[in-house]
């Protein structure tokens, strides 16, 4: 009879390498007075502070443009609590970013209103028009709740919609060039379709 | 017929956002009201007596679900649900943009009916104009004393919180809401205990939608009585209609509740484009049961009506599918959504939403047999009622009706995908490069 293999952990018992993870002392992390400041007000909103996680890991992404480990210890070690629980959080949500995205950021609804009106076909246009150009981050998206104006996109987190595929290059050429997006495509201009009140 | 607007009256004022433009239409008078000359259980009895509807999808009477709040003093919480991501639904963000202080107002009248002290608007992260709108209005709120401490002189004090989500459509469900909001990964919980016993921090919780909300002003203004001439005697008031898909005018239309469906699609949205028909249309987001339109135009628009016919008036929102519209590709688009936005804590939902993308990748990649369908169908059949929330049966409910009524579609596509005919190859490659969004949890 063949002899199974040991788990030496049964046998010897086992030996950490290291201790587990802790909490991160503020000094040893860095942090930006700024970022601390605005992560202790968040949690001075809340009867817990916990409940800061998701906002405080808004701050570190709109300070470092994503959520890098560096911010993210900077975040736990302000909260108390372990960088592995706000990169638990942070992997969770989709608006949460874990590894280095561009500065402009494009989210291209593909839902079923978006498909049915050519939505697919808007995202291949942003992605041809932004091309190997790193500063874009362009995406397909789940509903983004505008389905009155599909195809839709959220550029920079504004909404504009409906665009033809070839507002696409429009808008990234206005991207690069630091001038309004689309402003008459902006969904904040669009009256109600039923008109005024009768 | 036209518009009969409540909740969206006034909303082409651009003024209606800030407080003095609010107040100058009568806001706040209700708060007044509420707060200086009603006792908290009158204002939760005129609630109850209103018959409101929850508007975020299942249709709850507000009223009840308050009042099953305990009583006493205790930390309470108010949460206004306001994490709209079905798709289909665009009602919640048209409210907030628009009016503001109406929501605010809502808010404020609810917690003094469930005694909470402490209120939180969820509000889904991809909607940041919006929520600076909420967060300015807050501030103007505040300033007014409409929040904040002793309320109007009435020794009430109320916190509200404007929290933003960061993507993802499982906050919508009310307990991932709450795991959400105490700054968790928005993972469901085991109900009961309901969030009413033991919700926020495991304190009693009043969990309501945007539009549910927006309509408690008017009730306390105008009395339960008034609210119920509006609407059909279970459904009474009126509802924001988000119509969109293949109509003319896609948007937002406030009607009564029992208004004929077939006049929202055809004459407020416009109907489909010239020479195209509805071949089927979805009557409450994209996790009611589709309708043919030959079984769903002439009902009226009611969450009665809608349950009847084996579908659902949901969040009220309505997409149209035209007669260009291939029903299997729409099934495998919505399988995919849901398949993206299941948390993966349990398994039906993780494993039923995965199996039944690649079944119907199969089907329309012209793989698949017609027996295949049938093992799709039961595989929604296995999900239904077996999740711990209501996401895995979001999916299995327009799928698994999806299937059982176009059938024929369904073998059709096979059947000429596996031929390789043209235009569904050219379909194919839409639906492949589709895949690619970005990753939650599964």
């Amino acid at each position: 009879m063949t002899e199974l293999p040991v788990d030496k952990a049964l046998v010897e018992g086992r030996v950490p390498d290291r201790s587990p993870e802790q909490i991160p002392e503020l000094h040893e992390v860095g942090c930006p007075d700024e970022l601390r400041e605005r992560i202790e007000t968040l949690m001075g909103r809340y009867p817990d502070r916990k409940s800061a996680s998701i906002p405080a890991l808004w701050a570190v992404q709109r300070l470092y443009g994503w959520c890098t480990p560096e911010g993210i210890r900077q975040a736990a070690a302000v909260m108390r609590v372990t960088p592995a629980y706000l990169e638990s959080v942070a992997s969770f949500y989709d608006l949460l970013h874990t590894s280095p995205v561009g500065t402009h950021k494009v989210a291209v609804c593909t839902n079923i209103s978006c498909w049915m009106r050519g939505g697919d076909e808007l995202l291949e246009a942003f992605r041809a028009a932004a091309g190997e150009d790193d500063q874009f981050f362009v995406t397909g998206f789940e509903c983004l709740g505008a389905c009155d104006i599909a195809p839709m996109a959220s550029i920079d987190e504004r909404y504009f919609g409906p665009l033809e595929a070839a507002e696409a290059r429009t808008a990234i050429e206005q991207l690069r060039a630091g001038s309004e997006v689309l402003p008459e495509k902006a969904l904040e201009k669009r009256p109600l379709p039923g008109g005024p009140d009768a | 017929m036209p518009e009969t607007r409540m909740l969206l009256k006034n909303a082409e004022d651009p003024r209606l956002r800030t407080l003095d433009g609010y107040k100058g239409y009568g806001g706040y008078a209700s708060l007044e009201k509420a707060y200086r000359e009603m006792e908290a259980d009158e204002v939760l009895k005129e609630l109850e007596d209103s018959g409101l509807r929850g508007r975020g999808g299942a249709g709850f009477a507000m009223g009840k679900k308050a009042s099953f709040l305990p009583r006493g003093e205790m930390n309470k919480y108010l949460c206004c649900n306001a994490d709209e991501s079905e798709p289909g639904a665009f009602k919640d963000r048209e409210l907030m943009q628009r009016n503001p202080h109406q929501l605010i107002e809502g808010i404020a009248i609810a917690a003094l009916a469930a005694g909470a002290g402490h209120a939180f608007i969820f509000i889904r992260g991809e909607y940041d104009s919006q929520a600076d709108i909420l967060d300015a209005a807050v501030a103007e709120a505040y300033e007014a004393g409409y929040l904040g401490r002793d309320i109007c002189g009435s020794r009430c004090d109320l916190e509200l919180v404007v929290h933003r989500g960061a993507g993802a459509y499982i906050c919508g469900e009310e307990t991932a809401l709450l795991d959400a909001l105490e700054g968790k990964r928005g993972n469901p919980r085991l109900k009961p205990p309901f969030p009413a016993v033991q919700g926020l921090y495991g304190g009693p919780t009043l969990i309501n939608n945007v539009e549910t909300l927006s309509n408690v002003p008017h009730i306390v203004r105008n009395g339960a009585e008034w609210f119920k001439g509006f609407g059909t005697e279970q459904s009474p008031g009126t509802k924001v209609v988000s119509v969109s898909g293949c109509v003319r005018r896609p948007g937002n239309y406030e009607v009564e509740l029992g208004t004929p469906t077939r006049e929202l699609i055809m004459d407020l949205a416009g109907g489909p484009r010239e020479g195209r028909e509805v071949k089927a249309f979805y009557p409450g987001g994209s996790s009611s049961p589709v309708l043919k339109a030959e079984e769903g135009l002439d009902l009226p628009y009611s969450f009665e009506a809608m349950a009847e016919a084996g579908s659902m008036l949901g969040s009220g929102s309505i997409i149209v599918a035209d007669d260009q519209v291939s029903i299997p590709h729409m099934a495998l688009r919505t399988a995919r959504f849901y398949h993206h936005e299941s948390c993966g804590k349990c398994t039906p939902c993780r494993e039923g939403t995965n199996w039944t993308v690649k079944m119907l990748e199969r089907v329309v990649r012209g793989e698949a047999t017609p027996m295949d369908l049938d093992i799709v169908a039961s595989v929604q059949e296995n999900i239904i009622g077996h999740c711990l929330c209501v996401l895995g049966d979001s999916m299995a409910m327009p799928v698994g009706a999806m299937v059982r009524k176009f059938r024929d579609e369904f073998e059709d596509v096979i059947a000429a995908a596996s031929e390789g005919e043209p235009a569904v190859a050219e379909r194919i490659a839409v639906a492949q490069g589709a895949a690619e969004t970005l990753g939650a949890a599964t």
